[in-house]
């Protein structure tokens, strides 16, 4: 049988989903191994059990100077910046998003601004943003948003745009006049969309806080891992950015789940 | 019979392509009037300029005596050959948002009393049209002929003064279009319709048609092929005999047709 052709059960897929994970940890314990076998006090590749004492740490034990469990604060400081972010980004995205594509006289006047902030770099706005809202938290969430934002109205408005003109007319000579098109015809449609969009997005978003969690803050996820670099302390970062990939991908397959039940008909004739 | 719609000395051009030009139409309330011609001759032009889609370049458009505005409206249905009826709403909801729009302007939406005899009146038309057993199944569940019965059973509650058929059934297999005539037949005389229909099948334009309109461009310039639009070459008024649905049969009306198509036949070819 042709490769193109082979079904994979869910079993399975599972099973050999899980196979390159299990070769990519096993090669990292063996070089582990290697390199403490030479050398018992090395930083770079810690082993399990140093990863374990070092977290336990973060996880259970109250900070000296805070009195604050800094795994879980870290957590919530940086999941609240990454909510908040994404939440203004995701409601500028469908109310932005919506207008442009639907109404032509919008698409007109703010058509060329949003692709103008768009292609900037966010980063380069940074310092703008620093200046603008000082070091709190404002400046962080800020970033975020004009990182995702652009690319989320631009995403929504081109698929809103580009609904069959044949839906328009046709709702139009059902009755329906502009605000009904956009609360009946546009918005259901461009739902789905908005949930791809913040999957698509998470991954930048990410980005985007860990770079100003890095430069100015004092608690995150971001903020720790940059912090203990400074001690090479890689028993850390690693079950650190391992926590990052695990929210990630949770966050992700929650999205894709919910974009599932709440618009099955966007979601093929299988429903 | 009165006249529903009359267009008077239409033209349509895109810059300096011509596509429409001195079309004068009178059609009739309750007519079945069809529209044939070549590729590019501007039936579909001449369908959007009708819907409102598009204005005129010149000439006056009156519905019911009334200059019509050029923008869409709930006076005139239509039903396209693809993307007609919302992927988002299920069947039921297809039929009932034209009900919604006019009944509840702010949300769009009904509830109680109002929404249940709105849902009434959208199950009786979707029964109409035979999708009774689908009323909670969602456009991309559907065969393409399920689709069209659905958008015809939306365009139909709105009760429009005219429904404009652009190609209706060129997508569908012969079986299901033939399924189809009788249908749109039997709703053309139940509800007393008025339909200009669009079609590339000159047996279907004859076959339902009280009347067959073939547009082509009857002056031409071999130098500038765009300078001179189409018009109406040929306007021919079908004698219906007061045949049931089920008689409607491809087979009974060819015999009468095929001359007439003939000599449209061969028109086309010399101004092609």
């Amino acid at each position: 049988m042709r490769w193109v052709n082979r079904r994979i059960s869910r079993g399975n897929n599972l099973l050999l989903g899980s196979i390159p994970i299990l070769i990519l940890v096993i090669i990292y314990l063996l070089a582990a191994a290697e390199r403490h076998s030479i050398n018992p006090s090395d930083k770079l590749l810690p082993l399990p059990g140093a990863m374990v004492q070092a977290m336990w740490g973060l996880l259970f034990e109250p900070d000296q100077l805070t009195g604050r469990l800094l795994f879980w604060a870290d957590t919530f400081a940086s999941l609240q910046r990454l909510g908040l972010g994404l939440g203004i980004s995701t409601l500028s995205a469908l109310l932005v998003g919506l207008l442009l594509g639907i109404l032509p006289p919008v698409r007109a006047t703010f058509g060329m601004l949003v692709t103008g902030i768009a292609v900037i770099p966010p980063i380069a706005l940074l310092p703008i943003l620093f200046i603008a809202f000082g070091l709190g938290e404002a400046a962080k969430v800020a970033l975020i948003v004009i990182g995702v934002a652009p690319f989320m109205i631009r995403d929504i408005a081109a698929h809103i745009g580009s609904l069959p003109r044949e839906q328009i007319i046709k709702a139009q000579t059902l009755g329906a006049s502009t605000w009904q098109l956009i609360l009946r015809v546009a918005l259901p449609q461009a739902m789905p969309r908005l949930i791809q969009a913040v999957r698509l997005s998470l991954g930048p978003a990410w980005v985007f806080l860990i770079s100003a969690e890095a430069i100015a803050s004092d608690i995150g996820l971001g903020y720790r891992i940059f912090l203990v670099r400074r001690y090479l302390a890689m028993d850390v970062i690693l079950p650190y950015v391992a926590w990052i990939a695990l929210i990630a991908v949770a966050i992700d397959f929650l999205l894709a789940r919910s974009s599932r039940s709440l618009f099955p008909w966007a979601h093929g004739a299988s429903h | 019979m009165s006249a529903a719609l009359s267009l008077q000395n239409l033209w349509v051009e895109y810059g300096d392509k011509v596509v429409l030009e001195r079309i004068n139409l009178e059609i009739e309330e309750g007519s079945f009037v069809s529209i044939i011609g070549p590729s590019g001759a501007g039936k579909s032009s001449l369908l959007r300029v009708v819907l409102g889609q598009e204005a005129p370049t010149t000439g006056t458009i009156l519905l019911d005596g009334k200059p019509l505005n050029s923008e869409c409206g709930p006076d005139r249905g239509v039903v396209f050959q693809r993307y007609s009826v919302f992927p988002h709403l299920t069947v039921l909801g297809n039929v009932l948002f034209g009900l919604e729009c006019v009944q509840a302007p702010l949300a769009a939406r009904l509830f109680g009393a109002q929404r249940k005899a709105a849902v009434a009146e959208a199950e009786e038309m979707l029964a109409a049209v035979g999708l009774s057993d689908s009323l909670h199944l969602f456009p991309a569940q559907m065969s393409g002929g399920m689709q069209q019965r659905l958008a015809i059973a939306q365009a139909l509650i709105k009760r429009p003064r005219i429904l404009l058929l652009d190609e209706p059934f060129g997508a569908l297999d012969p079986g299901i279009r033939s399924d189809m005539h009788a249908l749109i037949t039997r709703l053309w005389r139940e509800y007393s319709l008025t339909i200009i229909m669009v079609t590339h099948d000159i047996r279907e334009a004859f076959t339902l048609g009280t009347r067959v309109l073939a547009l082509d461009k009857l002056r031409h310039d071999p130098h500038a092929p765009h300078r001179y639009g189409a018009s109406v070459a040929y306007d021919i008024p079908i004698e219906k005999k007061n045949v049931l649905p089920e008689d409607i049969d491809l087979g009974v009306k060819s015999d009468c047709s095929v001359e007439i198509m003939a000599s449209i036949t061969v028109d086309k070819t010399n101004n092609n």
